[in-house]
């Protein structure tokens, strides 16, 4: 009985969980869409979120691309598909590999940075300060960088995609022997438009997952710097498991027929 | 005026402040004494709305602070905090300008510029300050930078949060003396809490004692070492014996 009255008592705090960061997710896009915005902010989210991400998006992008199209030329070979190396590529990049390893970039990268620096605010006293300083902390420090997140993640998603596509390129030209015009026509002939706006709009539902989580774990820490690593671990674990939640959900949303 | 009346609060089983009732007249600077952990933080954040009492009311000339009040009534605060609480990302002069900057009345930034100059100046701190981090300053000087900041807009009430912690004697005498000159020269409200007597005699026009959770003795500073409460007598002459209990 006491097992039983455990689990329970264990499912309804993550049902207050959920609640919790749902209610402070719909306060956070109210704040979003009322002025005052603050544009100093909103710009060094954009810069810290989307510029200072690129290299690591990047690289991560071009050495699975690179490392996709190895996997299907070896796993084609048993079936004579060696030819559809550059479609599968395109559209494993595209739909699923280039937003999620951008989300999980994104979650690693910026998730546990917002955290850290909230929960670090929270704890000598800044957001306080901004409470007697006549600043909402939700539009100062929060709205700003889940706007910032939605806004220039999908950017992110469509650099990640083009590198990762440009990733297979120059493995399948180079070591596996592609032409180099044959590879571009059939991945631009395969892509369809709906892949890459479905691409787009997952990055942007990351983005507000990623910044989402960073935000609440900070705003929600212990005190301490024990508070703040189990905010910023919390909030990167958190971010990474709704990402691919999202994800499948949102595949399923515009894939399945 | 600013008036508390049957303030509670209580984190769990933990009665922090037991019905507090209590007056702070326009002008007057009441310093609020007590051991750590009797709720003399705890008090001052239920005032500023940064922590929500559990019963009982604030009211600052008569109208109630409530979550849709406070905003509005926050205009007219100030609050030196323990640590400093100086935004790492701003720069010195950005700090003491930030309210100046935000808001309805904000101004240009040149105008702010040179207001969080002057108000650098007045606490004794120089130019060369005003483009550094607030990291690279000595505690002292931060301290100093968050003063600037809790005077820049001029607030009609001041609160001050264990003003002198963290720092030498001299610099707390130095502290001590600019709150005191820079209180008295606005005519403003000052509410500050201390467990430093030398910040009591500095500060001071009327004192109240905070011990578990109730206001155990109030009056102006200079009957404070005549009073007869015991709790007063051990807590200013700093005995380890007597109705407090301390910790060995």
């Amino acid at each position: 009985m006491t097992f039983i009255a455990a689990i329970g008592r264990h499912f309804l705090e993550v049902l207050a969980a959920i609640g919790r960061v749902g209610l402070f997710g719909l306060e956070a896009t109210s704040h979003i869409l009322r002025p005052p915005i603050y544009g100093r902010e909103l710009a060094l989210a954009l810069v810290h979120i989307g510029w200072l991400s690129l290299p690591v998006v990047g690289l991560t992008a071009l050495f699975t691309g690179g490392a996709l199209a190895l996997q299907i030329t070896a796993g084609g070979a048993r079936f004579n598909a060696e030819a559809v190396v550059p479609q599968i590529v395109a559209i494993g990049m595209v739909r699923e590999l280039g937003p999620v390893l951008v989300g999980l970039m994104i979650a690693a990268r910026v998730t546990s940075s917002i955290a850290a620096e909230i929960a670090t605010m929270k704890v000598t006293e800044q957001i306080d300060a901004l409470v007697t300083l006549s600043t909402h902390p939700m539009k100062y420090l929060i709205a700003p960088r889940i706007f910032a997140a939605m806004l220039v993640v999908p950017v992110l998603v469509g650099v990640g995609d083009i590198i990762g596509v440009m990733g297979g390129y120059l493995v399948a030209t180079g070591p596996l022997g592609f032409s180099s015009t044959g590879y571009l026509r059939s991945t631009i002939d395969f892509l369809t438009l709906s892949d890459v706006a479905s691409s787009l709009a997952k990055g942007a539902v990351f983005g507000y997952i990623a910044a989402t989580m960073g935000c609440y774990a900070g705003m929600t820490s212990g005190r301490g710097a024990q508070g703040v690593g189990r905010a910023t671990k919390g909030s990167v674990e958190a971010a990474a498991v709704l990402i691919l939640a999202a994800n499948f959900l949102l595949t399923g949303v515009f894939f399945s027929r | 005026m600013i008036t508390l009346s049957g303030l509670s609060k209580s984190f769990g089983s933990n009665h922090v402040l037991r019905d507090i009732d209590l007056s702070i007249d326009q002008g007057e600077s009441l310093v609020i004494i007590g051991g750590s952990g009797t709720g003399k933080s705890v008090l001052l954040k239920c005032i500023l709305g940064l922590i929500e009492a559990d019963t009982g009311s604030v009211c600052i000339d008569g109208t109630e602070l409530t979550p849709k009040t406070r905003a509005a009534q926050m205009a007219r605060f100030g609050m030196l905090f323990q640590g400093g609480a100086l935004f790492d990302s701003l720069t010195v002069w950005q700090n003491v300008a930030f309210r100046l900057m935000r808001g309805p009345g904000r101004l240009p930034k040149a105008q702010a510029r040179d207001i969080a100059l002057a108000k650098l100046a007045r606490v004794g701190l120089g130019p060369e300050v005003a483009d550094k981090m607030p990291a690279q300053l000595s505690g002292g000087m931060q301290k100093r930078v968050s003063l600037a900041r809790a005077i820049a807009a001029e607030p009609e009430i001041i609160f001050f949060d264990e003003p002198t912690t963290g720092l030498d004697p001299i610099m707390s005498g130095v502290i001590n003396s600019l709150i005191h000159e820079v209180v008295t020269e606005m005519g403003a409200t000052a509410v500050t809490i201390t467990h430093d007597m030398s910040s009591v005699r500095a500060i001071a026009s009327r004192v109240a004692m905070l011990h578990a959770g109730r206001i155990q003795w109030q009056g102006c500073v200079a009957k404070m070492d005549k009073c007869d409460d015991p709790f007063v007598s051990q807590f200013i002459s700093g005995r380890a014996d007597g109705p407090i209990e301390a910790v060995r």
